[in-house]
């Protein structure tokens, strides 16, 4: 790994729900403008660490540090403020809009006016409008959606959903995106489509932290790698690392592979 | 298109007194139009935050006392040999006060409630306007209690050069509340179309993904709640100035129902829906009054009202709309379309 600047610290991380441990004791950081990617079979907490680093639960111990702010405490709207910005491994999007308004909705954090200004109809608050437009237009086109762009997000199908969840958390203007498994239910033209997608992300700047099971995406598309298994990381390193370290084949494609 | 038949509904209204003499009507449509101010207040809550506000009628009630207080001027003894000494300001000073203070209300509310939302909320201002009915009937030295607060001056517009002008008439009454509910509509109108109405909608729809990026659930509910309680603040100063005597019988849950009624048959979340809803339940009873009892037309309200909501499930303005453009978009097949630099649709 070459010398980067740190984005993401995970310090000493534990989750406990009753007497469940989601996580115990996770450590790792992920570098400016890398691509790294969370992998272990169902139910390895890589869900819960994504809302522990975005403000969605409280860790029972340890801390997530970003770009030197401790998130401890903040809430999810704070740490979205930071740039933040995750999308949701369930469909998410906002059912009852079209998906152009749905984006006008996720450009909220590009689009604050003052209030009397927004009221009163000011020239600011208009440019202000018109530049959310052309944006929302633009990040449709990006993710391809141009032709759904006025049909009710709630209609469109499980990959296009989940493409309008990339699409909003984009609109929020990440400087690191975390992605919860976004090519579940694509099929392969799709998936290979969402490459390139990631890739494009990255070469913005945005910093990328990856949960998927589709194996030959991680492999292709990561820096680094980290795998948990049973709240515990048991590996972490480079795609060529990863493909052929004995705990991770054992743990991992053992059982993970039939139920993946 | 719905620009066009604003402008014509509120033309329409504006032309009333000119062919309406009567003065039981014109009382009737006076009092109506304050309430649909008001409704259109609980509106901005219920139907575009989705928060039900079930003690609606404090703010409207806290309006109409700050404003008659205001202008009638008091004198009462605070612990400890203090006297708290207001005189008589103008009623358009009360006016004013009344949308500041029911807003600063609305706020607290919003405060001690958003944390948590859904029935939390309800419950919190059921209690505040039970809290605020039981302070206007026991302070008697502050509100008269339940004799009541009387010969409220009406309001005089200040104009610059010939002195002022007392809206006494029906007519003048009229036309003033006339164009206080079209500030209020148009309000709410900018409001809900701006990004502020947009995190609203986000929240309602679906929360987890609205915080997730960036909106603020407190700050943006709150705001809402300030809004809503000021405009319905700025209804209940009308309503004291016009029928110049309020008692704590104005915070009466029975007022709250019938505002909710006036959304819910109307609409909720469309703006037109408690405009639509608040004339049809504010006139219901001059059009019953002579054929029952008062006690029996609640009875006449609920089965209107069911009956609206049977043949039109999402409130009479949506589900209207809703057919209009089905009919529409049924005739020409629809056209691809493309993404202008506005979003606009545009045959590709
Ligand atoms: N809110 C919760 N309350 C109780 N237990 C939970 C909660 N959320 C997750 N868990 C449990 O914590 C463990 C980790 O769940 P998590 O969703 O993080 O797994 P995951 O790695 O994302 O799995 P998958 O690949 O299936 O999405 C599981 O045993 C799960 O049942
Ligand atoms: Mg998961």
């Amino acid at each position: 790994m070459t010398a980067r600047n740190i984005a993401m610290t995970i310090d000493q991380v534990a989750v406990r729900f009753g007497g469940l441990v989601a996580i115990s004791d996770m450590s790792f950081t992920v570098g400016e403008g890398e691509i790294v990617s969370l992998i272990g079979p169902n139910g390895a907490g890589k869900t819960t660490a994504f809302n522990v680093m975005t403000g969605f639960l409280t860790p029972s111990a340890g801390q997530v540090t970003y770009q030197g702010t401790t998130l401890t405490g903040l809430k999810p709207h704070e740490i979205a403020d930071l740039g933040l910005i995750r999308t949701f491994q369930r469909t998410s999007v906002f059912p009852n809009d079209t998906v152009y308004h749905n984006l006008l909705i996720g450009l909220h954090r590009q689009g604050r006016v003052r209030l009397l200004d927004a009221i009163l109809g000011l020239p600011g608050a208009r440019a202000s409008e018109r530049k959310l437009r052309q944006k929302a237009g633009e990040l449709i086109e990006w993710v391809g959606l141009e032709r759904r762009a006025h049909d009710l997000a709630g209609s469109l199908s499980y990959g296009e959903q989940r493409l309008v969840g990339v699409a909003l958390a984009l609109a929020a203007e990440p400087s690191m995106l975390l992605l919860d498994e976004p090519v579940s239910g694509m099929n392969a033209s799709e998936t290979h489509r969402f490459v390139e997608l990631i890739r494009s992300i990255r070469d913005r700047g945005i910093t990328i932290l990856l949960v998927e099971h589709d194996m030959p995406m991680v492999m292709t598309v990561s820096d680094r790698i980290v795998v948990l298994n049973y709240g515990r990381i048991i590996a972490e390193g480079t795609p060529e690392v990863i493909r052929n370290d004995p705990a991770v084949i054992e743990a991992y494609l053992g059982h993970g592979a039939a139920s993946a | 298109m719905r620009i066009a038949l604003t402008i014509l509904a509120f033309l329409a209204l504006a032309s009333v007194p000119l062919w309406l003499r009567d003065p039981y009507l014109l009382n009737a449509l006076i009092t109506t139009g304050i309430f649909v101010i008001g409704a259109m207040s609980l509106n901005l809550l219920l139907g575009f935050t989705g928060q039900l506000s079930l003690g609606h009628i404090a703010f409207f009630g806290i309006g109409a006392y700050v404003s008659a207080l205001t202008s009638l001027g008091f004198d009462v003894g605070l612990p400890g040999d203090l006297r708290l000494v207001h005189a008589p300001w103008p009623p358009i000073a009360g006016f004013v006060l009344a949308i500041l203070v029911a807003g600063l209300c609305g706020y607290f509310v919003g405060l001690l409630s958003f944390r948590v939302r859904g029935a939390y909320f309800v419950i919190v201002t059921i209690s505040f306007a039970e809290v605020v009915r039981l302070v206007a009937l026991n302070w008697v030295e502050l509100t008269q209690g339940p004799l009541a607060l009387t010969n409220i001056p009406s309001i005089a517009l200040p104009l610059p050069g010939f002195g002022e002008m007392t809206l006494r008439t029906k007519m003048h009454n009229y036309y003033l509340v006339l164009v206080v509910a079209l500030i209020a509509y148009l309000l709410i109108a900018r409001l809900v179309h701006s990004h502020f109405g947009r995190a609203m909608r986000g929240l309602m729809e679906n929360e987890t993904l609205a915080v997730s990026v960036g909106i603020d659930v407190t700050r943006t509910l709150t705001i809402a709640a300030v809004i809503s309680a000021a405009i319905a603040g700025a209804a209940g100063s009308l309503y004291a100035h016009y029928i110049r005597i309020i008692d704590p019988e104005v915070f009466a849950f029975i007022n709250t129902v019938t505002m909710v009624i006036m959304v819910i048959s109307g609409g909720k979340g469309s703006l037109a829906g408690p405009v639509v809803g608040g004339l049809i339940f504010g006139l219901l009873p001059v059009a019953l009054r002579p054929v029952m009892a008062p006690e029996a037309q609640w009875i006449a309200y609920g089965s209107v009202l069911i009956a609206i909501l049977f043949v039109l499930p999402r409130g009479i303005v949506p589900s209207l709309a809703q057919r209009f453009s089905r009919r529409r978009s049924n005739a020409p097949a629809l056209a691809p379309v493309a993404l202008t630099e506005t979003g606009a649709k545009e045959p590709a």
